[in-house]
């Protein structure tokens, strides 16, 4: 949008549904596309407001309304007296009708009250916020690491594919994606944490820090628990971006530009840099993006295996009680999350590539 | 492959008869012929053929293991060896912490496992087609409404709603295959509604219709021959993703208890302190049996799916 700033006050003042190819060149192609982005952008935000209130009604009858009582599921079938069966029922509003009970649940909901977890006594709101930084840490560094290096060797693989590496690295990829992460997790563990024969524990077993340690000493005893599950993460996760990527490069090799570049007598890589690879880039993007719900299972898993202290181990902790408040609160948190990210992905995408949003 | 793919007619039995040129024996010889042509091209698909053959190794195990090893060895109360015994001749993989022979552990739990991924694949794949050929074939808001749905369900972090589902319910297979199910369809409503709608977009089912063909007639008769292809590949494939998500919702603890699956294999040795035992022997076979199986279905998957490429229309 900044770029456009010069043009932008004219982009309303033209109620202009149908703009001729021949109208006003002066204040041409740049206020109809700030007009068309805004009208995209309202498009995407309103489809997300729609999601997320499903999430929310989701969220709502999931919890209530599934065969089995709350109580029930919450005291594991362990008999308790009618009397507190009751006062459980009407600490958790479950004796109001269920309009009310919903009506009260989206108000609370919207307000930032997710109701108190009865496994730590804290609003659930409170949880997830100390829990949410050791995430986004966790999730931010492998999110990095294993794009690029999906990637760069997608990239790779596409260009010579069919050849040994691709064969290799495709077979690499498709064998650690049916690897369950939690599994790959523990032989870490065993492996690097616990020590195996000759190699002795080099990291930690699990946990985000050994406590104690102030400023640097701090920050490099964070980031030495941070490899493994690290690792592990990136293991599981950067098979799916090199996949998407390759088949996305894939679909564009056959293309006449691409002739068109070496003809012009350009340099193998220079094609693949300069034309292939920004035209694969669009549908890798989406992906990645869209494959995020699967980056938070990856997160829950590996979170729970490493002791790291962030929502996914909430989520573990949480569902092992069941903790229901706290299980509704993270579900809520996780589903509004993923949808929040596709949107911004969303409204990233015409900046990327001009086809989209017109 | 295909034979299970093509609709059973009553015509089967005159299948064979040689020269009939009835309608149904005609349809009859074409699949047989297709299905022929399936074969020769997967047959040179080595990643396939490998995925193939480990399947029906697995298969085997599964079936025969009331034989080979008996519903016996789950028991906790005779168990023959001591808890956490290194792999020895006598138990070739070691026991578990009740001093149950892991090999056969590994064995019996293959059936639940693989009869849990196939469950939830199928009532998943179901669940797809039915969405995507009904929001292929009818239009407007109806369609509007249903992709919205599968939209929705394809962004949510399946995991998590299924784990959601799993919590508030009660313990059981059903359950698992249930969450499962529910959460993991909304890809294959994608494809199979795209194959629809270029299907639909054909001349014959204009022929189809003006002869007085209804919704239902379209739809059984003419889009489902054609998608099935692609759901077969999309079964395959879904088996190893489901695989997967029951190993882990065993290992999370929303498993059935009362049964043996890899995934809950899993979770007693990370219970009894394997981990930081270091006990590796513990851990490596019910992963390593996941990890094969989930890689063999993806690879049958990949390898149906080139065959069939569904970007070049249907093989038929």
């Amino acid at each position: 949008m900044q770029p456009t700033a010069p043009d932008a006050p004219s982009a309303p003042a033209g109620p202009d549904p149908l703009p001729a190819p021949a109208g006003p060149a002066v204040r041409g192609p740049r206020a109809r596309t700030a007009a068309a982005y805004l009208r995209y952008g309202v498009a995407k935000a309103g489809g997300a407001a729609v999601s997320l209130l499903a999430v929310l009604v989701t969220g709502f009858f999931l919890f209530r309304l599934i065969p089995g009582d709350p109580v029930r599921t919450m005291t594991g079938g362990r008999p308790i007296s009618a009397a507190q069966l009751a006062a459980y029922r009407e600490e958790f509003g479950l004796d109001l009708p269920v309009w009310e009970q919903f009506t009260d649940y989206c108000r609370k909901a919207l307000t930032g009250d997710l109701g108190t977890s009865y496994q730590f006594h804290a609003p659930v709101v409170d949880k997830i916020g100390e829990a949410l930084p050791n995430t986004l840490l966790l999730t931010g560094t492998a999110f990095v690491i294993y794009t690029a290096l999906g990637m760069y060797l997608g990239t790779r693989s596409a260009w010579r594919h069919g050849r040994f590496g691709d064969r290799l690295n495709t077979g690499l990829a498709l064998t650690l994606y049916s690897v369950p992460s939690f599994w790959l997790g523990l032989l870490a563990i065993i492996v690097f944490g616990v020590g195996l024969g000759p190699v002795p524990g080099l990291f930690p077993t699990g946990g985000m820090e050994s406590g104690g340690e102030q400023g640097l000493a701090h920050v490099l005893d964070v980031a030495h628990h941070l490899v493994l599950p690290v690792l592990t993460l990136v293991a599981v996760e950067y098979g799916q971006t090199l996949l998407v990527t390759r088949s996305a490069l894939l679909d564009e090799m056959g293309s006449d530009y691409l002739t068109t570049a070496r003809a012009k007598g350009l340099r193998d890589d220079l094609v693949r840099r300069r034309h292939a690879v920004p035209n694969a880039l669009l549908p890798t993007v989406t992906l990645v993006f869209v494959n995020l719900g699967r980056t938070v299972a990856g997160v829950i898993l590996v979170e729970t295996v490493f002791s790291w202290p962030g929502l996914g181990g909430l989520f573990y902790q949480a569902l092992s009680v069941p903790d229901l408040p706290l299980v509704q609160g993270l579900f809520l948190f996780f589903a509004s999350a993923v949808i929040v990210m596709n949107t911004l992905a969303d409204l990233l995408y015409p900046l990327l590539d001009p086809r989209v949003g017109r | 492959m295909t034979a299970g793919a093509t609709p059973p007619a009553p015509g089967a039995a005159e299948a064979g008869a040689p020269g009939a040129a009835g309608p149904r024996a005609l349809a009859w010889r074409r699949r047989r012929a297709s299905a022929v042509r399936f074969w020769r091209q997967y047959r040179t698909r080595r990643a396939g053929l490998a995925g193939l053959a480990a399947l029906v190794l697995f298969a085997l195990v599964a079936l025969t293991a009331p034989l080979t090893v008996g519903s016996g060895v789950a028991g906790v109360t005779d168990a023959p060896g001591g808890p956490l015994e290194a792999p020895s001749g006598e138990f070739p993989l070691g026991t578990d912490r009740f001093g149950r022979d892991l090999l056969g552990l590994v064995v019996w739990g293959s059936r639940v496992s693989l009869l849990v991924g196939l469950l939830a694949a199928v009532l998943s794949v179901v669940i797809g087609a039915v969405v995507g050929v009904t929001a292929g074939h009818f239009r407007g808001v109806y369609a509007t409404v249903l992709m919205r749905i599968t939209d929705w369900f394809l962004v949510m972090p399946a995991l998590v709603l299924a784990i959601a589902l799993a919590t508030v319910m009660s313990r059981s297979l059903g359950t698992v295959v249930l969450a499962i199910g529910v959460t993991s369809w909304p890809t294959t409503a994608r494809l199979v509604r795209a194959q629809t709608l270029a299907v639909e977009s054909r001349p014959y089912i204009e022929r189809a219709r003006a002869l007085g063909g209804g919704h239902w007639h379209v739809m059984t008769r003419h889009v489902l021959p054609n998608v099935m292809p692609l759901v077969l590949a999309q079964t395959t494939l879904m088996i190893s993703s489901s695989i997967l998500a029951e190993a882990t919702l065993a290992f999370l603890g929303l498993g059935d208890p009362t049964v043996i699956s890899w995934g809950g294999l899993l979770q007693d040795a990370r219970e009894a302190g394997a981990v930081s035992a270091g006990d590796w022997w513990y851990l490596l076979p019910p992963g390593i049996a996941i990890a094969v199986v989930a890689l063999a279905f993806t690879l049958c998957g990949r390898a149906v799916e080139a065959v069939l490429d569904p970007r070049l229309g249907v093989t038929r």
